[in-house]
């Protein structure tokens, strides 16, 4: 390993920061990636319980069934880097006021489910804080197909993107695609704070 | 007479704004962004602007899953 740049990145991760909207299939696969990293800090954004039906890719326990999913998150990622200074928020993003948790951070991750939610929170984060870099997901239902994902960049957006995925309506959720398109987004945000490596 | 539309082939139809091709081409999902010969069109104008013979349409749809 080359000692050199693994200090100087770690370094830099240290004091950088991460919002993610969203701590289901996407935001808890991203989030513990993060945290793997030794990511500074991780602000985390979600309204919704842990059930058992979440257990099949999103990063929880069978002991974790009925708690909030971001203190479920909280408490893994204290398990595995209790240095990742950890704020969490226990609401349900509304327009208008979806980017107020994300002022103060570097990368915002959008891992909502939604298409409609997913749509007016990138809008509200490109209108209200258009200094932001703001990573993406669509399309990451189904198996197989790993390289029909792409990255599509547009000005600070950048999306993880499989236009022939079909919608979580009329087709299925499995962990290796969700949680290959979250450690896509985790690497995406990765890569904005660290620059691209080469 | 035609134009592009995520590379597919679609027929040109005169004097058609962008709202209308993408009912015709039945783009239902939320979208996130529509660029034509890759320029970005505002949401505002999509009922304003004309798609010209021959244009390179792209969508960039977001679909439901997280």
């Amino acid at each position: 390993m080359n000692k050199d740049k693994f200090d100087k990145v770690k370094k830099k991760l240290r004091k950088a920061s991460v919002g993610i909207a969203g701590i289901g299939g996407l935001g808890s696969n991203a989030s513990i990636a993060l945290a793997r990293t030794g990511i500074g800090r991780l602000v985390l954004v979600d309204f919704d319980k842990v059930d058992i039906n979440n257990l099949d890719r999103q990063y929880y326990f069978l002991d974790q069934i009925g708690k909030p999913k971001v203190n479920a998150i909280k408490e893994n990622i204290r398990r595995i880097d209790p240095n990742v200074k950890v704020e969490t928020y226990n609401l349900k993003l509304e327009r208008g006021s979806m980017y107020h948790p994300f002022k103060d951070i570097d990368v915002v991750i959008e891992a909502l489910d939604n298409a409609i939610v997913k749509t007016e929170f990138i809008e509200e984060i490109l209108l209200n804080l258009p200094e932001k870099s703001i990573v993406s997901a669509s399309g990451v239902t189904g198996y197989g197909h790993s390289d029909r994902i792409v990255t599509k960049r547009l000005g600070k957006l950048y999306m993880c993107y499989d236009k022939y995925a079909l919608s979580s309506e009329d087709d299925i959720l499995m962990a290796p695609r969700v949680c290959l398109m979250a450690n896509w987004e985790a690497n995406l945000a990765l890569e904005i704070i660290l620059g691209e490596d080469k | 007479m035609s134009i592009e539309v995520n590379s597919i082939k679609v027929e040109w139809i005169e004097k058609e704004t962008i709202k209308q091709l993408l009912k015709r081409v039945k783009y239902t999902f939320p979208l996130v962004v529509v660029k034509i010969n890759n320029e970005v069109i505002p949401r505002k104008d999509f009922s304003k602007v004309i798609v010209l013979d021959n244009s390179k349409i792209d969508v960039i749809h977001m679909i439901s899953g997280g």
